[in-house]
Formats: structure tokens, C-alpha cells, sequence
């Protein structure tokens, strides 16, 4: 995969009043999440009340960034035509270090994916904005940091 | 005639508004659901009954799934009321019928809508169209591939294995000429060699989209005495929604069907492992695989062998979509679900010619819908 991610003419997310302060955390290249007051769990996807408890009290917390892929597909045939120059690329379900599991892009890494990977968020332009993509920890550790 | 039974032990209402303001209907869905379970003084653990309306602006489809979803439900009864205006007091009887019909227990009816001034021009607003889509995830096939992929990783199952499925169905198609694989069979070697569509998962392993139709009539115990065709009874019936989006699903390698199946089965007083057809619905390989699997067929991670162990032709042990599937019969859309159901009839009335099974008393039906979220099993028996 050597395309241009963020030539994509992919479609973005569909923002709400109550999503914005999700969105606004990653375009900074940050990960927020909703945390219950009164039952304690994290939640993913945003939601007005607790998914667990039904509380109201939810605040925005700042994650972690660290997860595990749970599971990965290489997409060899992508079900929008807008991401055809992409292929393959990888998507995978990532479980939050907080709990929760987001579905996310896997950037490429030294060796294919293995469900159980160690992942960090790493921030990356697609189709002209900042998505929450994530990488494997083997493959960040190998980078010089700059 | 019995009268309608039931009571409305919790209500909820929204502040009219003449406008929103980037409200999204799913969200006052919530606000209002959460008012009438806490005024009945239940927890939302309690609600395991939802019906919804059609016009959740955010989802044309999968909406029960996508509102349980949402409010962390994971109801044994979830259906949509389409009937405009009557919608509310349609909802009432509907859940005091499934309750009496032991399908559930405490049933949330509800029903809200935004009102924005310039109203988006996709109706799609939900959160797999927020949270998934971005990221080039667009699909059931992804989602399949994503849950074959967890299959393997815990139970080291193969490639092969799940080629086995893909093989048997498009063999038995060959006894159906209405079949869209008649005159097609594909061997397991034909299915590794079909092309990756999404990894692990292969173009044969997956159900062509297809036009058609199905129906059935059903009517009372006393009625059928009086028509002309073999009875097929309903013995029993499970139903079970966790999720909409694979991210959210409660297990990957287990899906819903576990519990339908279970209820269905108790329903019955009957167990898997005495069915003499399995119409198991087959999407997907991994579908049927994990179905096998959540049936207690055998143990968890152990279909392959299961498999490797049985015949499932109808001159076989183990009998298994003798149509062909939807993997061999073609899929024509929601319609696709109900060919297990209209194959199960024709069998357990002996009417399926050619493919017919030997003994046919009993037959397991399973539905499934978006991803291995909406669940729904039936024992049918023969009179």
C-alpha cells in the first residue's frame, strides 16, 4: 500500500453536537472517550446516557491510546469504491486499553497483523481529515523517534 | 376468543420542540427509554422486549439491533411497528402477545423523533456510518471476515475447515434446479481458489445476492384441522438481538443464536442433536460454523471435525440446508432467511422429491441478521 491515504476521496464521519468533542480530540491527534460517573465503565461510541447503567454523568477523559487487536481483514475488494486505490489495506477491532473495542485502520507494519498485537494510536490523515489509526507497538518501537 | 393481556407499569415523554439542533433520533430514543424504564423503577437489565418505529432517521435498516445497541440491550424479542400513526397502541398488544407467547417479559415501547431545520441529506447518520466507515469498512463481508479471523485465532480453525461449508452447500444445490449453483458444484479446492475478498474470507464463501420471494401461512392449532396439506407445527421459538456493529459485539467466536437456539430448543423439549434437518442460515462459512458450534453440536472451536465426521446430504446422519443453502441456493435478500424455513416445510411434509430426507420430524430454522447480531431460531415439527 503505497497510496496517498489522504487523497482519498473517502467519506468522512457523520459529526453530531453530542460526537463533536470525540472529533475535535482527534483532529489534535488525541483519543477521548466517554467515562460513567456513576457505574465507573468507559464507553465507545459516544452515547447521552450509559450504555451499562443508563446514567447520565458522563464525562469526556482522555485514553490511553494503547489496545489489542482483537481481530484484522486485509480487504482485497472494499465495500466503497472510493477506497479501490487503497487496497489491500487492513482494518481492525481494537480493544481499548480502557475497555471498550473501536473498529479502526491498521497501518502497515514490518510484518503482517496477528490478532493479540500490541497497538498504539497513531493518528493519520484519510481522505482529508485526522482518523484514530492505530499501529502495532513492534513497528513504532523500530522507528526512530523524531 | 382470549383477550390481549399485559400492563403498562412505566411511562416516558420528551419536552415537545418545535426544532433540534443536532439531535440525532437514536439519542432521544435514549433520553425517553430512560425515563420510562426508571419511572416503572426498573433496571435497563430488565428490558428484554423492544419495539421500535420504522423511522429512526439515522438507520433505515437494522433498527431494533441499532437501538439495543445503543442502549445496551440485548432484548429475546425486537421488532419494528410500521403502522403510522396506530404505531403506539399497535406496540402495546404486540408486546403483551410476545410476553404471553414466552418470548419475553418486560417489553420497552418506544418511539421519538428529531426535527431539524435542514435535515441531512443522508439518512445514515449511525454510529457504524460514523465509527466504521471512515476507517474503509463498509460492509458485511469485513465484518464476516473480521469474525472468521477471531475464529481462527482462538480455535485454530482453517481455511479448509470453513471450505468444507461453502463445498456441502453448493453439493446439495445440485438436487435443487432452482438452485443459482445448479449445475455449479464447487469442490473444497474450488473454494480455496476463489479469490480473497476480504482475509480470510473467500468470493465462494459467500452468498450471491440474488432476486426472489418466499412466504408462509401460518394459523391456529384448531384451523389447521380443516386444510389440506401435511402440518408443520411450531414447537418452539428463540429469539436474541446483542448488537449492530462487529466492534460492539459481545463475543466473536459466540453469537445470539446461542440463546435463541437454547430457548427454542427448551421451548420444544427437544435438543439439537436430535433434529433430523438442520436449516442453519449460511450468510457466510463462519456463520454456519459458529451456529454448529452454539448449538453444543460440539465443542466450541471444533466444527472442522464436526464436520469431517458427518454426512449432510439429505441421504446423510446430519442433513444440513438440503436446498443448497443461501450459499448454494443464492441469497435474494431478506427473503434469503426465509428459504430455511420454506425447505424445512417441504421436508417435514415429505415433499422435497428428489432431495427428500429419511426420517423427517424434527427440523432446527435459523435466522440471523447484520452482523451475528439479530438472532432467531425455530423447532418445527411434523403432526
Amino acid at each position: 500500500m503505497s497510496v496517498d491515504l489522504n487523497a482519498l476521496k473517502a467519506p468522512g464521519p457523520t459529526i453530531t453536537a453530542l460526537t463533536q468533542p470525540f472529533w475535535d480530540a482527534v483532529a489534535q491527534g488525541r483519543l477521548k472517550i466517554q467515562h460513567c460517573e456513576d457505574c465507573g465503565t468507559a464507553v465507545f461510541y459516544p452515547r447521552p446516557i450509559c450504555p451499562h447503567c443508563w446514567g447520565k454523568r458522563l464525562v469526556w477523559k482522555e485514553a490511553s491510546g494503547q489496545g489489542q487487536l482483537k481481530s484484522f481483514s486485509q480487504i482485497h475488494k472494499p465495500g466503497h469504491p472510493a477506497w479501490l486505490p487503497a487496497a489491500p489495506y487492513v482494518v481492525g477491532l481494537v480493544e481499548l486499553a480502557e475497555g471498550p473495542t473501536m473498529l479502526s485502520f491498521i497501518l502497515p507494519g514490518e510484518r503482517p497483523p496477528r490478532v493479540g498485537d500490541a497497538l498504539q494510536l497513531a493518528p493519520t490523515a484519510i481522505g482529508g481529515r485526522v482518523l484514530p489509526a492505530f499501529k502495532s507497538v513492534e513497528t513504532a518501537t523500530e522507528e526512530t523517534p523524531t | 376468543m382470549s383477550r390481549a393481556k399485559g400492563a403498562i407499569v412505566g411511562i416516558g415523554e420528551l419536552k415537545p420542540q418545535r426544532l433540534t439542533s443536532g439531535v440525532t433520533t437514536l439519542e432521544m430514543i435514549a433520553e425517553v427509554s430512560r425515563l420510562a424504564v426508571f419511572d416503572a423503577g426498573l433496571e435497563p437489565g430488565a428490558i428484554d422486549g423492544l419495539l421500535v418505529g420504522p423511522q429512526v432517521g439515522e438507520t433505515p435498516q437494522h433498527v431494533p439491533a441499532t437501538i439495543a445497541e445503543y442502549l445496551g440491550l440485548a432484548p429475546t424479542m425486537a421488532n419494528v411497528v410500521d403502522l403510522g400513526g396506530a404505531s403506539g397502541a399497535g406496540m402495546v398488544w404486540r408486546a403483551a402477545a410476545a410476553i404471553e407467547a414466552g418470548m419475553c417479559e418486560t417489553v420497552l415501547c418506544v418511539l421519538a423523533n428529531n426535527r431539524e431545520e435542514a435535515a441531512p441529506r443522508s439518512p445514515n447518520r449511525n454510529p457504524i456510518r460514523e465509527f466504521d466507515v471512515p476507517f474503509g469498512a463498509s460492509g458485511a463481508n469485513i465484518s464476516y471476515a473480521l469474525l472468521m479471523q477471531a475464529h481462527m485465532a482462538e480455535h485454530g480453525s482453517t481455511a479448509k475447515d470453513f471450505a468444507l461449508i461453502a463445498a456441502a452447500a453448493r453439493a446439495n444445490g445440485q438436487l435443487n434446479p432452482d438452485a443459482i449453483f445448479y449445475g455449479k458444484p464447487a469442490d473444497v479446492e474450488a473454494v480455496l481458489a476463489s479469490p480473497i475478498i476480504a482475509s480470510p474470507l473467500h468470493l465462494y464463501e459467500i452468498v450471491m445476492p440474488v432476486a426472489g420471494g418466499e412466504a408462509v401461512v401460518v394459523t391456529s392449532a384448531e384451523r389447521v384441522r380443516s386444510l389440506r396439506k401435511p402440518t408443520v407445527h411450531l414447537l418452539g421459538a428463540g429469539e436474541k438481538v446483542t448488537h449492530r456493529a462487529v466492534s460492539q459485539a459481545p463475543s466473536l467466536t459466540s453469537g445470539p443464536l446461542k440463546s435463541a437456539m437454547a430457548r427454542a430448543l427448551a421451548q420444544s423439549g427437544t435438543r439439537a442433536d436430535e433434529m433430523d434437518l438442520l436449516s442453519l442460515y449460511d450468510c457466510y462459512t463462519i456463520m454456519v460454523a459458529t451456529t454448529i458450534e452454539d448449538a453444543g453440536l460440539c465443542a466450541p472451536g471444533q466444527f472442522g471435525a464436526w464436520l469431517r465426521d458427518h454426512d449432510l446430504t439429505h441421504n446423510g446422519d446430519k442433513p444440513l440446508n438440503t436446498h443448497g443453502g443461501q450459499l448454494g441456493f443464492g441469497q435474494p435478500d431478506l427473503a434469503g432467511g426465509m428459504t430455511h424455513v420454506v425447505e424445512a416445510v417441504r421436508q417435514l411434509r415429505g415433499e422435497a422429491g428428489e432431495r427428500q430426507i429419511g426420517k423427517a420430524a424434527l427440523a432446527l430454522v435459523t435466522g440471523n441478521g447484520a452482523t451475528m447480531s439479530e438472532a432467531t431460531a425455530l423447532v418445527l415439527g411434523a403432526a
